[in-house]
């Protein structure tokens, strides 16, 4: 893979994408094998707003390579909330770091912070835009539990604002998986991104009820229905009830369903589904270490 | 010598810009950084009828010649104009318009939450599509009232 940035899934070839999950499994079944491969690197963690995951996945992957990692601390402890230009931010930390990890709250972000600086910029999540590494993981997770060959994936949320889904949607046209949007109408897929799946002739087909094509899927990817994005509370709670999946729910999926979710999860996956063997959310999350460890291998 | 001539006087040197889409001439303006303040002579028709277009718009700048640039960019709202240099009340050159790939620090983007609309020190994108343009930095694409999204200085 060489790839100066990683900013949107949509760079990413079939090739690229075989290439970081391959690398990964490798250092998944041989960690100590790559544990000085970069042992005189440091990654910048720029991170402009909450993170859990994806923050300490980047830091324990590249502290697994042998790294390290300087980290910018919240945005109310930083230059930022002094009046700082994001520009300005990155031109700065570039001179610190190898690599820059980049979450910030407006689209486009990781694409602008890429013109400002030399080292490489990894998109962690630009708003409501890209999380392309994220993608990478839930490919992982997909090929460890469904393969690509002949997939139909359901994708059933906030598809509007949720840049997982963007990403992973765009990731997925590599493999012809056919896609499946279930949302309430006010959630639907952006304009730009059902642009994207009909010129790489994307097979996709929308709903609003999941019982429409459950029982068709190999994997379902649910996200959060977010809350803040409602301007009424109770159109919140008529429509965030009827995208919550629970167990009795998925007795009419296949045996060999994937439910995945990028996490953190509110009410959307009843915990009585983390018993079924149809949950892979955390094996997913867990999976952020060896495939940014592979990342970073390829683009350090 | 036409209604429409007679409405709008012959320029000795500058560019008319003839069969803008009717209604489109102040955005066309807009585009050229036309506001009145700089002291250019412009004439300007409005909803004059026209053969071709039914109602069409018209502008006549004295004493400017459009770059290709300016003239790529009128393409977004006006596909069908057609520039005319003028030299010596004679018009030397004429040509279409025709779509860029992309245009810069033309229009500002319609996402509230893009990077290009915070205090940072770039300008904004756009892809030029078939059918409307779409924001480099947050993919947002405009199809609809592209005009309203103009932000020349």
């Amino acid at each position: 893979m060489r790839h100066d940035h990683l900013l949107s899934a949509k760079q990413l070839s079939r090739g690229d994408i075989e290439a970081v999950l391959d690398r990964a499994a490798e250092m998944a079944a041989d960690p100590g094998a790559v544990a000085e491969a970069h042992d005189d690197r440091l990654l910048g963690l720029c991170f402009f707003e909450p993170s859990t995951r994806t923050k300490m996945s980047f830091d324990a992957a590249m502290k697994r390579l042998g790294g390290d990692t300087i980290d910018m601390g919240s945005v109310e402890s930083s230059s930022v909330k002094k009046g700082e230009s994001l520009a300005d931010t990155v031109r700065v930390i570039e001179g610190y770091a190898d690599a820059l990890v980049l979450r910030h709250p407006s689209e486009g972000s990781a694409k602008l912070a890429s013109e400002f600086v030399d080292v490489p910029v990894l998109n962690a999540g630009d708003g409501a835009g890209q999380h392309p590494t994220q993608t990478l993981l839930d490919l992982y997770t997909i090929r460890e539990n469904a393969g690509f060959e002949d997939l139909t994936v359901g994708i059933m949320g906030d598809l509007k604002y949720g840049r997982t889904v963007h990403s992973l949607a765009h990731a997925l046209t590599n493999f012809d998986a056919s896609q499946h949007f279930v949302s309430p109408e006010s959630l639907r897929l952006p304009r730009s991104v059902r642009y994207d799946l009909h010129e790489a002739g994307a097979q996709v087909r929308e709903h609003t009820d999941i019982e429409e094509v459950l029982e068709t899927l190999d994997v379902l990817y649910v996200t959060r229905i977010q809350r803040e994005r409602f301007p009424d509370e109770n159109e919140y709670r008529q429509v965030a009830g009827e995208y919550r999946i629970d167990a009795e729910l998925l007795e009419s999926a296949r045996d060999d369903l994937t439910v995945m979710h990028p996490l953190p999860r509110v009410d959307e996956i009843a915990p009585d589904v983390d018993e079924t063997d149809h949950a892979r959310y955390f094996e997913q999350a867990h999976n952020g270490v060896p495939v940014r460890m592979a990342l970073l291998d390829l683009m350090l | 010598m036409t209604d429409t001539e007679l409405r709008v006087s012959k320029i000795e040197n500058g560019t008319v810009i003839d069969h803008i889409t009717g209604g489109q001439a102040l955005n066309v303006l807009a585009i050229l950084g036309i506001d009145g303040t700089s002291g250019e002579e412009v004439s300007v028709g409005m909803n004059v009828p026209s053969d071709r277009l039914g109602r069409k718009d018209i502008v006549k700048v004295e004493g400017r010649e459009l770059s290709q640039n300016e003239v790529d960019v009128l393409s977004l709202i006006a596909p069908a104009a057609t520039i005319n240099i003028v030299r010596d009340f004679d018009v030397v050159e004429k040509h279409r318009v025709s779509r860029p790939s992309e245009v810069t620090g033309v229009l500002s983007c319609p996402n509230a939450n893009c990077i290009t609309t915070e205090s940072e020190p770039v300008e904004s994108r756009f892809e030029v599509l078939e059918e409307g343009v779409r924001c480099t930095y947050c993919d947002t694409i405009i199809r609809e009232s592209i005009a309203a999204h103009i932000s020349v200085e």
